[in-house]
């Protein structure tokens, strides 16, 4: 603080952005009269080359030590102009950001209110900016893994791409295989694509690539430390069948007491599975688990004289005894990937889901035409009185997306293209069928999606624009009550079967992942990621990134090109071997801090711990910084009984002269 | 904006509509009467059609069922649209005598059905019953209806209401004779000032009374307490939930039983807009001996008895069948003794349909009170 400061100010137009509605010229000479400013000037766009050189230039010239660029967010170009002036020789923490757009310009439609008010902000930054202070980044190294949570289609692509780029990935997946919900999907559209033909070689890839370690049937328990260096420890769940001995011959399950008798999870609950099962047959791995909540043994302690998988496993791999495993390790980088919950449809009532069994959602619908499938790909239906192949089929689009009634405003991106594709489906397998598709409006967005849409219809699909009220029964039938809206018609439309085709929702259990990884929710209640448009796989905590359908619904598409740039973003503090940490960060005055740690209970990252200190002879406790984790957010400050810690750029004695500018001018 | 200046299509929200066809398509009364509500929803945004969309008969088909506004995904309640142009009718004085009559009676006596506002406790007449005071500290306090005040069919349901109360010795009193019209209909019909009258007068005056809850006798009241008067600070019960109450605490207990097939008839004002489904539904299988059937459409797909909206004043033109036609010949079909309800409409138009139909010697439609009362004296 020893030269004395040279102030230059910056107002930028931003095209009529915020020229329209503060007069900028005016602002600029209103700052020339402030103390300490050397220069004041506009530019139509401050963040364009010549607008930065603007700002260089004027440094070399006029010997300038402190930047006002009074534009927009600090969000948005804090990190452009804190570049500009490091090149031209200043340090970057010399910066103040004036928002006279977000907070200014946008917000009012009256030159006569919003030029005061921007030049009160321009005032206040220039009170600020005098006393800030010179702040060095510094560096640490980061652990070349990662940790991928969630091992369906996004998890798994995001895994083979670090991997097959030479970095180590730690694959955890809650369930026994991995393939999640696209393993359950019959056909893709608009290609028609068998998905597990497309699905099985990237599972089998990812379970023997030697950069990936796979635990499925885990789950991530904590996750500690901060970009470059996380700390993880992951709970694998007793499977009671040793996973090294287990051949996946199957006999197990053929001989278990309680054989058939569940519902078998992939198969939406239509198939059954024994206690102890596998998946499906494509399974990765193909290892058998016991279901506890299941098995006979596990639930009454006695199976029989003795338990049958256990008689006729002829590599003894079932074991009993086995408890779950707690493994450690350190990443670099973490990658959610842990996917969504179709819709519910029981929270519409009005659609008979619980009461008719030929009332069946698209995941079911998936699983009935796959060949895999509990029907074996048969399309027979049981209408309440007796298994029938239908003759007339009704598909409802938007059933739980773009509806306030069930909390979800949201289009889920899908249902228009996956109801096209069953409907194609059923008329495949069933040629005299008379298929409709009930819709409010069809959204065919994706590359070939139109197209098949166009197909699908010429296949004497019909159909009938109006989104059905409620399903009955009348006789064997059930009756879609609705509207055709393009005639004004009220229809009671006869059919064997309805398809409801459900949106998506968030994972129920993603509260704890939230917990684990810090991450918030954006207003659809799926994960929010750092910016909607330039930072989609980023979230607020770094080091930590988005893919798939955690973040909102999408296409398989989508999904997998989200996968691969959380890969590539997830890579780069790996593959520099290093993170840059802010050097905006919480600071301790150790000698006034009175170790109450307040500060460590409300820190919102937790940045902060208690340490033991030498003072004088006697041990104390004064509480400590992590300036990797911390964000500089102010929380501990505000908190902070003795002001003994202060985010640095924002320590009272620089805001507080800030406030009063603001409040100083009429 | 102050809400008396919004347009028309401001105060329905119909830029929020969507035409995806639900309001319509779950509409009860489209199997028997022109009314498209989605249609209406839609012209309505033209100010210079309003006169001529308020002159279409079939606006007062409506029977505010409200399956409209339930199932809508954007939050819009299609059916105001309709009392919207109902009230202007309603303004310009050109209705149906039955309904100018029953608007003036309820300006006048306090209820809708013509009769004296001092003949409203008549029906307390030899009965033990606690009628509050103002100002009376009281846990429960009963609000009788209109119609099941005055109308001879229903007045029994307040009857057996005093007697389960007795037996179950808890704190009540009924609301004395200035009880007014909670306005459920007036609202329907479209007499905004009329209600707006209602709202703040039965406010004030249920406000007055020191009560811990508020508990009313007809589903209609409830709702419309519920859904219009956001100033009541007393908490709102129907009766079904109280007496479902006493009967899971052991307070109530039942003499004798009911060898009967009972189907339950949810009413829309309390099914659909007030949620209450399983409190009935537990009552009547509290009774030993009866059997609980149920309809196939049942709960939130209950079909509407077409009693409420202004239509016990208004006759629908329409030949088709009625909808109470089809609850009763569904309840045959069942194979059901009883079809009982907790509305004292849907007992009106049921038991209606169930004599029209000749089937008075087989069936019985019932209000649940009806059905208690009469084990308590066994």
């Amino acid at each position: 603080m020893s030269e004395k400061p040279k102030v230059g100010v910056y107002v930028c137009h931003c095209g009529i952005n915020i020229a329209s509605t503060v007069d900028v010229e005016e602002i600029a000479s209103f700052a020339r009269d402030l103390p300490n400013v050397e220069v004041a000037r506009t530019y139509s766009y401050m963040c364009s080359d010549p607008g930065q050189n603007l700002i260089k230039e004027d440094i070399r010239e006029h010997g300038l030590n402190r930047v006002i660029v009074a534009s927009c967010s600090p969000r948005m170009h804090e990190p452009t102009f804190r570049k500009t002036i490091q090149e031209a020789g200043v340090n970057p923490y010399f910066l103040e950001m004036a928002n006279i757009r977000e907070q200014c310009s946008w917000v009012h439609d009256d030159l006569e209110v919003a030029t005061p008010k921007a030049k009160k902000l321009v005032a206040a930054s220039v009170a600020k900016v005098r006393l800030l202070e010179a702040l060095e980044e510094t560096e640490v190294d980061a652990e070349p893994a990662t940790l991928v949570i969630g091992a369906g289609i996004a998890g798994i692509q995001a895994a083979l791409d670090i991997a097959d780029a030479g970095f180590k990935v730690y694959l955890v997946e809650k369930t026994p295989s991995v393939g999640g919900r696209m393993a359950q999907l019959d056909k893709t559209f608009p290609t028609l694509d068998c998905s597990a033909c497309i699905l099985t070689p990237k599972m089998v890839d990812c379970a023997g690539h030697p950069n990936i370690e796979l635990m499925t049937y885990s789950e991530v328990e904590e996750i500690g430390g901060y970009i470059g260096n996380f700390d993880v420890k992951v709970r694998k769940k007793a499977r009671y069948v040793d996973f090294d001995k287990c051949t996946g011959c199957g006999d197990c399950a053929n001989e278990c007491r309680v054989k058939d008798r569940f519902p078998n999870e992939f198969d939406q609950g239509m198939g059954k599975r024994s206690a102890v099962y596998l998946p499906f047959p494509q399974a990765v791995p193909a290892k058998y688990t016991i279901d506890p909540e299941q098995c006979l043994y596990l639930t009454k302690g006695k199976c029989g004289k003795a338990p049958k998988c256990q008689e006729v496993c002829g590599v003894g791999a079932i074991d009993f005894e086995q408890e779950d495993e707690f493994v450690e390790f350190k990443v670099g980088a973490v990658i959610v990937a842990t996917g969504f919950d179709p819709f519910d449809p029981s929270k519409k009532p009005e659609y008979g889901y619980d009461d008719y069994p030929n009332v069946i959602t698209g995941m079911e619908m998936e699983r009935l035409v796959s060949a895999s499938g509990p029907t074996g790909g048969k399309i027979t239906i049981n209408n309440g009185e007796e298994e029938i192949e239908p003759k007339e089929v009704a598909f409802i689009k938007c059933v739980g997306s773009r509806d306030e009634s069930v909390g979800n405003e949201y289009c889920s991106r899908v249902c228009c293209m996956y109801t096209a594709k069953q409907a194609h489906l059923v008329r495949e397998k069933l040629p005299d069928a008379n298929i409709r598709i009930y819709y409010m409006d069809v959204r065919a967005f994706g590359k070939g999606y139109e197209e098949f849409y166009d197909r699908v219809r010429r296949e004497n699909v019909r159909y009938i624009r109006g989104n059905p009220s409620e399903i009955f029964k009348r006789g064997n039938k059930l009756v879609v009550k609705a509207e055709n809206t393009l005639t004004s018609t009220p229809v009671e439309d006869e059919v064997d079967l309805v398809v409801l085709g459900v949106g998506m929702e968030p994972r129920k259990e993603m509260r704890d992942i939230m917990d684990l990884l810090r991450l918030s929710q954006s207003q659809d209640r799926f994960f929010l990621e750092a910016h909607p448009k330039l930072a989609p796989v980023d979230t607020a905590t770094d080091g930590v990134f988005l893919a798939g359908c955690c973040q909102g619904p999408k296409d398989i598409p989508d999904t997998v090109a989200q996968a691969k740039g959380a890969a590539s973003s997830a890579m780069i503090p790996l593959a520099r071997g290093k993170v840059t940490i802010s050097a905006q960060v919480a600071e301790v005055n150790e000698a006034t801090c009175r170790g109450c740690g307040f500060c460590v209970e409300i820190c919102p990252y937790s940045a902060i711990e208690m340490v033991t200190v030498n003072r004088f002879g006697y041990e104390i406790e004064v509480a400590r910084v992590n300036e990797a984790l911390c964000k500089g957010c102010g929380s501990c400050s505000a908190a902070c009984l003795s002001d003994s810690i202060q985010p640095k750029s924002f320590r009272d004695w620089q805001i507080l002269p800030q406030i009063a500018a603001l409040g100083a001018m009429k | 904006m102050s809400i008396e200046n919004q347009t028309f299509t401001e105060k329905y929200d119909l830029l929020g509509c969507i035409q995806c066809g639900r309001c319509t398509g779950g509409c009860p009364v489209t199997v028997r009467a022109e009314l498209n509500v989605r249609h209406f929803v839609d012209q309505a945004y033209d100010e210079g059609k309003l006169d001529e969309l308020a002159r279409l008969a079939e606006i007062w088909d409506c029977t505010a069922c409200h399956t409209c506004a339930v199932r809508c995904p954007k939050g819009l309640k299609p059916l105001e649209v309709l009392i919207g142009l109902r009230s202007m009718i309603v303004e310009s004085g050109k209705v149906e005598p039955t309904v100018r009559d029953a608007l003036q009676s309820v300006l006048l006596e306090g209820n809708p059905w013509e009769k004296a506002r001092a003949a409203r406790t008549d029906w307390m007449e030899g009965l033990d019953v606690k009628v509050a005071e103002e100002g009376q500290e009281v846990e429960n306090l009963i609000f009788t209806c209109c119609t099941i005040a005055y109308d001879p069919r229903v007045q029994v349901v307040a009857k057996n209401m005093v007697k389960l109360l007795n037996q179950a010795g808890i704190d009540y009193a009924f609301l004395p004779e200035d009880e007014s019209c909670c306005g459920s209909e007036v609202f329907t019909i479209g007499e905004e000032g009329l209600f707006e009258m209602l709202v703040e007068d039965n406010t004030e005056y249920l406000n007055n009374f020191n009560a811990g809850r508020i508990v009313t006798l007809s589903p209609h009241c409830y709702t419309t307490y519920k859904t219009h008067f956001p100033d009541i600070r007393i908490p709102l019960y129907h009766y079904t939930q109280l007496l479902d109450e006493l009967v899971q605490e052991g307070s109530l207990s039942w003499k004798g039983e009911l060898q009967k097939k009972i189907v339950y008839h949810d009413p829309c004002y309390l099914g659909k807009q007030g949620g209450i489904y399983d409190e009935p539904r537990r009552l009547l299988k509290s009774i030993p001996g009866v059997e609980l059937l149920e309809f196939d459409r049942r709960r939130e797909r209950s079909l509407c008895c077409e009693g409420g909206g202004g239509k016990m004043w208004i006759e629908s033109q329409s030949t088709e069948e009625r909808l109470a036609d089809t609850r009763i010949k569904d309840a045959r079909e069942l194979g059901a003794d009883i079809v009982a309800a907790a509305c004292p409409f849907c007992v009106l138009t049921l038991e209606d349909a169930m004599k029209g139909l000749g089937y008075e010697e087989e069936m019985r439609v019932a209000e649940i009170t009806e059905l208690l009362g009469e084990l308590i004296e066994a």
